[in-house]
Formats: structure tokens, C-alpha cells, sequence
């Protein structure tokens, strides 16, 4: 091995390696390792169960729904945020932070409150026939809250980066304020939104606390992937719920990995000089 | 930069009706997504007034839920941030075979479901796990314990400290270490003085996303601890068992401490990024060794 | 203190940036190594410091073998190309650092003494209270210069030490750096890709290029004896001709050059602008005037040859030229090399 000019490496590196391995590839490992023992027939009747397909429709449905719905909203966000001023846009750029530092438990039990037929919200959809909590549309709500951050944050510094000359290039090429969103800006904006996009459907699929309380949790129509594979823990059925877990697991790095890719693209957008 | 500006013809989107009307409706959004949810938690856990509130803050099963998450805090934090710091040092100021992979695998915890987290645990020290029935047989409880909620809150908050630190000394370089260490200085003396205060406010705002995602945390932690009530119960637990119990003002109660927690983490937040925390990460996460440091970014201005 | 490199070879990757270099320099030399990007003058200099160790060959100080002492033992002074000034310390924090890391203990009064001596030194005084961001970059560079010299270094290494800064202030420090090597004495060896900067402040100009040295002398031995058509070309402007020498002489249009030592047969003819004159008649290459640069030292001519190379050259400011005139180009002063 090559010396090193600064001190300091074996003690870092060390306790980097016993950290990451301990914490979180021993775990992971004995999660894979525990799906792996049983079998290719076992695991696939497990994870083919129509109680299982029917959690992964209604968790994937909701989750483009929740990242579609703040795909929409993130971006308006960040665009109000970065080019307007107005009274209290502070406070409103601190607060879209809110869902990530409110645990999950909590944002769960409000969000069913305000949504539950007697509800502030509740009530008012009742009246128009809409029924939120303890229906897919509950889930939705509950991912949507969970991962706004991710958009508003990824787009807001593109957004603020980008240089006005484009604009004005644009402007002098006689483009209209549509257009120039449309072919100018927009493109601009777009590894990030996908980015952004990536993020915040991982995390509605692996979402769990806040989702628990305003699901109804109904098997086949509103229970979600995550809830199926406690439930089976609860039941001492480890095998299936190392299945279940696995197949989230797998989710989880396929979204990774197409986040990666989505910001080495982005960066390679980037790229300078 | 915005409409306010006088003397500058209209940016895209800058018309002031379209303006008015896209503030309005995000502003709604905004009241009915973010507010409102906040707003429900303080209004519910005074429904029944400050007395109910009190008592149910001051119930021992509540009081004990919030000494386990402290205690939790007390031990996973530091422990995450000591990892952070290592990690962020190796990783920063070394080339070394597998460091890309290295901050790959640093960051997966960020993209796992909670659940998955506490049900992998479960396979490393649950009876039916690797390590269940030696720790069986020696006696040692890490399940259904205190250590076993530490470590599934380590496990989900594995990447809070280092992912602000890394970007930060990426783009700070090596040169300051290199200038300390060739004018003698020791390798603690250089990280202390040299380091250190250069990443203090990073650092910083890693340990408090870092705390309010331990002190909040449900999924992972509410397979790995057994939820029993006054033992295992960390405070999101027993808002659950509250909330299921249809004990709705004291589950409440226990959810505005932590709905504190959550907007002084917010004050935290935006009072270290004025002083330029949290800035790195929003540029590439590794990005080609930075020619010029930073360091001397400001100009004279007097 | 003497340094001597022997045969130092370092790879990185798989690119090998230095090419087994030996080189001395003497007690209180003042030497630039001097090279275009990549040619690896400052994996040379950072070697020197310990901030890179070489994969084969020795570095000595002194007598002694250096080549394995770490950075933190070894005893230089290195000012970084952007200073390295730590940012959270005021500029007097800095320049006390490495007194007050020293396994040396100080007291506090021998510190501040030092400092105060050495902001002195850098023209500083009054200053030490600023931080980095609040004081320009020739400041900045004086205050990385004072940091290296207070731990009284054995020798001084200087990474493009005026890289960053304007043309006037640069022209500035390079004086002042030559006068405050001859005050301490300090065997000092400097980096730049800048010939004029090197030929102006340095004792001896070592000449890198891929790796390798391919002169070293003083500036005066490499500006009048360039040893490869490389050094002719790098230490400034030239135009290049080919020409067929036979029997010793090549001939270049009427004039002939005088090329003692090469065999019959094609080679390489560099004139610099200044060895070149305009005359209406006489031995030399025909040329058409095609443009005049006017310039304060004199008047730079651009022409084209009968056969249609282009070529410059100086002339005296009061020449009368002007565009397609004809006339011939003098040659006064040539350089022969080997074909490439």
C-alpha cells in the first residue's frame, strides 16, 4: 500500500470499514442471506401471493400518484420560492423541510385526523362524496406529505443558478414566456426534476409510519408492501417476511441505482470546462 | 432577481396576475399540506385543555418513553458522528482503492424502507438470526433492548452526519492539511485546528438532522423493540399505542414534544445555513478534486 | 542546506510524471524548475516537501537521506499555489502556527516577537489582525510566504508562487522575493510554467519537460545555448525553418549558417524575432512586408517568404516599413538542431 502524506488514514478508514459493515451490510447480509434459504419455489410463492401483488399495486399506484401530485406542487414551490419575493417566503422556504424533520408516527396521526370523516379536511371532502382516510387516496396523501422535500429541494438550486442571460437570449429571439418555459427553462430543470422525481418515489415506496394510520390497512386494497412484511413478523411467519422485506430491498437498490444514473447524466449536463 | 426589481423589463412568469394567482395557490397548498397538519397536532393536544395536556405529558409511561429517546439519542448520535467525521476524513483527503463504492454503500440506509432496516436486524440478533441463540445461551438481550433500538437508529441515520461533511471537504481540498502538517503540526493538531473549524457549522447541522431523525424514528424501531409498554417504548411507539388505545389527547400530547422537536430542528436548520452549512451538498457529491479551494473566496472589503 | 535528488522516479495511476530525475542544488541556490503543464515540476517540488513520496530513487538534504522523513518532520517551508492560509485564523494565527505546533515549545513573548519580526519582513505590519478573506492576494501570498520561514525552514518551496496574481503585483513580489533570499540565504527551489519569471528571479533554471529534465543552467546559459529545439521554442518566441545543410553550412535563401558538427542532410533552423533584421537589398531571405505591430520597445514585422512561410521579426522602433513593401530578411544570430 502507498504511504500516505496526511495522518490519520488506517484509524478513519478503519473505523469507516467496522461502522458500514456492522451497521449496515451485516444486517442487509442476513436479510438477503434468510430469503436466499428458502428456496426459489418458497420465495416466489411468497412474493407472488395475491395478498403480496395486491400491497405492491396499491404501494407503487399511490406512490406515482404522491410523486406525480408533487412533482406539480415541488416545482411550483421551488419556482415561487426562487423568483419571487413576497411576505413570509422565509418562513415558507423553512418549513418545506417540516416533512422530513416531523416523525413519520406524528405526521401519521395528523394527517389522519385532518383527513378522517369528522376531520377540518375530512368533513368538507365528505360532503363531495371524497372518502381520504383509511382509502388508497389516504396513502397517497400520506407519501405525498412524506416526500415533498425531495422536489422543492433538488429544483431549487438549479433554479437559482441559472443564469438570467438564458432567458434574456431567449427573450431576445422574440420567445414568448411559454415557450421559453417550455424549450428554455424546463429542459434546464430537468435532470434535477428527475432526480428529484427518483428520490421521492424510493422513499413513498419504503415509507411506513405515516402511512400505517391513515391506510386502514385493509389486506388486498389498502395495506402496503412495508405493513404486509411487519404484519407477517408479527405472525412469527419469518420466512415471508424476510421474502416481502427482500422485495423491498430490491426496489430500493433499482431505485438507487436509476437515481445514480439519473445524477451522473445530470452531471455530466453540467459538466464544466 | 425578481419583480421587485424596478428598471428591468419581466423575467418568464413575472406578469403580475400569473404571479399573484401561482403565489396564491401554493400558498394554499402550502396551509393545507405543511400548516395544517402542524396546527392539528397543537390544536388536539389541548382539546381537552392544558390540565389534560399536563397530565398526560407527566403520565410515568410517557416520561419513560421520553428518557428511552433521549438515552437513545445520547448514544446513537455521537457514535454516527464520530462515524461521519471518520468516514468523511478517509473518504476526503485519501485515494484509496473502492472509495466511490465506499460512499455508495454509505448512503444506502438513505434509500431503505424502515421496515426493511428493522426486519435485517431481526435476522442478525433475533432467535432466528445469526447471532440470536449464542446471545440466547450468553444471556445478552440486544433485541427487544435498548441496544437494539440504538442500533436500528443507527442503521437509519447511518449517512445524516457524512453526507454534509464529504461534499464540504471535497471542496475544501487537501491543501490546508497539507499546510498544517508541513509546518510540523500533529495529526489530531491539524484535524482539531485545522479541520475542524472550518467544517464546525456542516458538522453541526449533521448532528441535528442526525438527532431529529433518531428521536423521531418509528419503522425500524418499532420492530426492533418489542413495544413494550414503559420498557421498549420510545416516544413515536407510544404515541402509536396511545393513538390505538383511543387515547387521542395524550397521544397528542407526546406528538407536540416531538412536534417541537421538529420545528426547533427547522430554527437549527435555517440558522446554520445562514452560516453556510448545508450548501456543499447541493453540488455534486463527488465531483474532481477542486483546483482552487475556497478558502480565500471572500475579497477585501474594506 | 544542500539538496540532491538521485534518480527519482513517480507514477501516478499509470502515468508516469516523473522519469528518473537527478538534479542538485546548492546551499542557499535560488532554482526555478521551470515547465509546461504536465512536464512534472510540482510532483517534483511536493516530492522534495514529502507531500508525495517517489516510488524509487532518493531525495537527500544535506547528507542526510530525506527520501522516508514525513512532511511534519522534514523541515521545509512550502507556500501553496493558492496559500493554504487557514481561513478561521487572522494572518498573524497563521504565520504562529507552526511555532506553536513545534515540539519545540515557545512561550507566548518569543511567538509574538517572531511574528511581529516576520510580518516586518513581508511588508505587513499592522495587518496581523485581518484574516485572509480581508486582505488582497499579493498580501495573502506574503502572509503564506511568512507562515513557511517562521518555523526557519531548511529550505523554501515555492509552488507558481505568483500564479495567481496580476501582471503588476507579480512583477513586484518577484523583486522582493529575490531581495529577501539574499537577506536569509535560504536554499529555495520554485515552480513556474512562466520563463520570464524564472529567468528573472532564479540563480538556475532547471528545464522539465514529460517528466524529464532537459537543460538546467543559468539564464544566461539557457537563453544563449537552448540545448534542444524544446528549450529554444519554450523560452520564447521563434520561427522555425527547414533547410538541407551540406558540407557544414545549411543555407536558408542567400544567407548561409554556419552549422559545424551535422552531417549532410535535412535540419531544423529556429531564428528568434531579435536576431532577424529588414534590409531593402542583401544576403538573406526575400520576404513581402505583410503587417506592422507596433509596439513601445520596437516594431514587429510579419512576413511572408517567397515561398510562403510566415515569419516575425524585430526591428528598431524608428524602421520605416510598411505593408507590402519588399525587401529581405537579415539574419544575425541562428540556432541549428536536429531535425525532430
Amino acid at each position: 500500500m502507498a504511504r500516505r502524506i496526511l495522518p490519520g488514514f488506517p484509524l478513519a478508514l478503519g473505523i469507516t470499514l467496522v461502522y458500514v459493515s456492522i451497521i449496515v451490510a451485516l444486517p442487509l447480509g442476513a436479510l438477503v442471506f434468510k430469503a436466499a434459504s428458502l428456496g426459489f419455489e418458497d420465495y416466489w410463492r411468497i412474493v407472488s401471493s395475491p395478498r403480496a401483488v395486491a400491497s405492491y399495486r396499491v404501494t407503487a399506484l399511490s406512490a406515482l400518484a404522491a410523486t406525480a401530485f408533487n412533482l406539480v406542487f415541488g416545482m411550483a414551490l421551488a419556482w415561487v420560492l426562487v423568483r419571487y419575493r413576497f411576505p413570509g417566503r422565509r418562513f415558507v422556504d423553512a418549513l418545506v423541510d417540516l416533512p422530513f424533520a416531523l416523525p413519520t408516527a406524528v405526521a401519521g396521526i395528523a394527517l389522519t385526523t385532518l383527513f378522517a370523516e369528522n376531520g377540518w379536511f375530512g368533513s368538507v371532502l365528505a360532503q363531495a362524496g371524497i372518502k381520504v382516510a383509511y382509502t388508497p387516496l389516504g396513502i397517497m396523501v400520506a407519501m405525498a406529505f412524506t416526500s415533498l422535500p425531495f422536489i422543492v429541494r433538488t429544483v431549487q438550486p438549479v433554479l437559482e443558478d441559472l443564469d438570467p442571460a438564458l432567458e434574456e437570449a431567449a427573450q431576445t429571439l422574440g420567445g414568448s414566456d411559454h415557450s421559453i418555459f417550455l424549450r428554455v427553462i424546463l429542459p434546464l430543470l430537468t435532470p434535477a426534476l428527475l432526480a428529484g422525481l427518483s428520490l421521492s418515489f424510493a422513499r413513498s415506496l419504503g415509507e411506513f409510519g405515516a402511512i400505517i394510520f391513515i391506510a386502514g390497512n385493509q389486506p388486498m386494497e389498502t395495506e402496503i408492501t412495508a405493513l404486509l412484511a411487519f404484519i407477517r413478523l408479527e405472525e412469527y411467519d419469518y420466512q415471508a417476511a424476510a421474502a416481502i422485506a427482500s422485495v423491498l430491498l430490491i426496489a430500493a437498490f433499482l431505485m438507487l441505482a436509476v437515481t445514480n444514473i439519473l445524477q451522473a447524466r445530470a452531471l455530466r449536463y453540467t459538466a464544466r470546462g | 432577481m425578481s419583480a421587485s426589481v424596478k428598471g428591468r423589463p419581466p423575467r418568464v412568469g413575472d406578469a403580475p396576475g400569473f404571479r399573484r394567482a401561482l403565489i396564491g395557490v401554493v400558498l394554499t397548498l402550502v396551509a393545507i399540506v405543511i400548516i395544517a397538519p402542524l396546527a392539528v397536532i397543537g390544536y388536539q393536544a389541548f382539546s381537552q385543555g392544558l390540565q389534560v395536556y399536563a397530565a398526560a405529558i407527566a403520565h410515568p409511561d410517557t416520561l419513560h418513553a421520553i428518557g428511552l429517546t433521549v438515552v437513545t439519542a445520547l448514544i446513537a448520535v455521537p457514535i454516527n458522528t464520530a462515524f461521519g467525521v471518520a468516514a468523511a476524513w478517509a473518504i476526503t483527503k485519501f485515494d484509496f482503492w473502492g472509495r466511490r463504492f465506499l460512499l455508495v454503500v454509505i448512503e444506502i440506509p438513505f434509500s431503505i424502507s424502515p421496515i426493511v432496516a428493522g426486519v435485517a436486524y431481526l435476522f442478525v440478533y433475533g432467535l432466528q438470526g445469526l447471532f440470536g441463540p449464542a446471545l440466547e445461551s450468553a444471556d445478552i438481550k440486544i433485541l427487544f433492548a435498548l441496544p437494539g433500538i440504538v442500533l436500528a437508529s443507527m442503521f437509519v441515520t447511518a449517512p445524516f452526519v457524512a453526507r454534509e461533511l464529504i461534499p464540504l471537504m471535497q471542496a475544501q481540498g487537501r491543501d490546508l492539511e497539507e499546510a498544517a502538517t508541513s509546518l510540523g503540526a500533529s495529526g489530531w493538531r491539524t484535524f482539531f485546528s485545522v479541520t475542524l473549524p472550518n467544517i464546525r457549522w456542516a458538522l453541526l447541522y449533521g448532528v441535528v438532522l442526525c438527532n431529529a431523525r433518531v428521536m423521531g424514528e418509528f419503522g425500524a424501531v418499532s420492530v426492533v423493540s418489542g413495544n413494550i409498554r414503559g420498557q421498549t417504548n420510545t416516544l413515536p411507539l407510544h404515541i402509536e399505542l396511545l393513538y390505538h388505545d383511543y387515547q387521542t389527547a395524550g397521544a397528542f400530547a407526546a406528538a407536540s414534544i416531538l412536534a417541537l422537536l421538529a420545528v426547533v430542528t427547522l430554527v437549527a436548520k435555517v440558522l446554520l445555513e445562514r452560516q453556510g452549512a448545508g450548501r456543499a451538498r447541493r453540488g455534486p457529491a463527488l465531483a474532481a478534486p477542486a483546483a482552487a479551494p475556497k478558502t480565500a473566496s471572500a475579497e477585501v472589503s474594506s | 542546506m544542500k539538496i540532491r535528488l538521485d534518480n527519482v522516479v513517480k507514477t501516478f495511476e499509470t502515468f508516469r510524471a516523473v522519469h528518473g530525475v537527478s538534479l542538485e542544488i546548492e546551499s542557499g541556490e535560488l532554482v526555478a524548475l521551470l515547465g509546461p503543464s504536465g512536464s512534472g515540476k510540482t510532483t517534483i517540488l511536493r516530492m522534495v516537501a514529502g507531500l508525495e513520496y517517489a516510488d524509487a530513487g532518493h531525495i537527500y538534504f544535506g547528507a542526510e537521506d530525506a527520501t522516508d522523513i514525513p512532511v511534519r518532520d522534514r523541515g521545509v517551508g512550502f507556500v501553496f499555489q493558492h496559500y493554504a492560509l487557514f481561513p478561521h485564523m487572522t494572518v498573524a494565527e497563521n504565520i504562529a502556527f507552526g511555532m506553536k505546533v513545534s515540539k519545540v515549545r515557545r512561550d507566548k513573548g518569543a511567538i509574538d516577537t517572531r511574528v511581529a519580526e516576520l510580518l516586518r519582513l513581508v511588508q505587513l505590519d499592522g495587518l496581523g489582525e485581518r484574516f485572509p478573506g480581508q486582505i488582497s492576494g499579493g498580501q495573502r501570498q506574503r502572509v503564506a510566504l511568512a507562515r513557511a520561514l517562521a518555523v526557519d525552514p531548511k529550505v523554501l518551496l515555492l509552488d507558481e508562487p505568483f500564479g495567481a496574481l496580476d501582471a503588476n503585483v507579480r512583477r513586484d513580489l518577484r523583486r522582493w522575493l529575490r531581495e529577501i533570499h539574499q537577506e536569509l540565504g535560504i536554499t529555495t527551489l520554485f515552480v513556474t510554467h512562466d520563463q520570464e519569471e524564472a529567468l528573472d528571479l532564479a540563480d538556475r533554471v532547471v528545464i522539465l519537460d514529460k517528466g524529464r529534465i532537459v537543460q538546467q543552467g543559468t539564464p544566461e546559459e539557457v537563453c544563449r545555448n537552448p540545448a534542444s529545439a524544446f528549450v529554444m521554442n519554450f523560452l520564447g518566441d521563434t520561427n522555425r525553418f527547414s533547410a538541407a545543410v551540406s558540407g557544414g553550412v545549411a543555407r536558408l535563401g542567400d544567407a548561409r549558417i554556419p552549422a559545424p558538427g551535422f552531417a549532410d542532410g535535412p535540419v531544423d533552423i529556429f531564428l528568434r524575432p531579435s536576431d532577424l533584421g529588414w534590409s531593402q537589398s542583401g544576403e538573406g531571405i526575400a520576404a513581402t512586408v505583410a503587417r506592422v505591430i507596433d509596439r513601445p520597445a520596437g516594431r514587429r514585422i510579419l512576413a511572408l517568404t517567397a515561398t510562403g512561410e510566415a515569419v516575425e521579426l524585430d526591428v528598431a522602433p524608428e524602421t520605416v516599413v510598411s505593408a507590402q513593401q519588399k525587401g529581405v530578411i537579415t539574419i544575425e544570430r541562428a540556432k541549428v538542431y536536429a531535425t525532430a
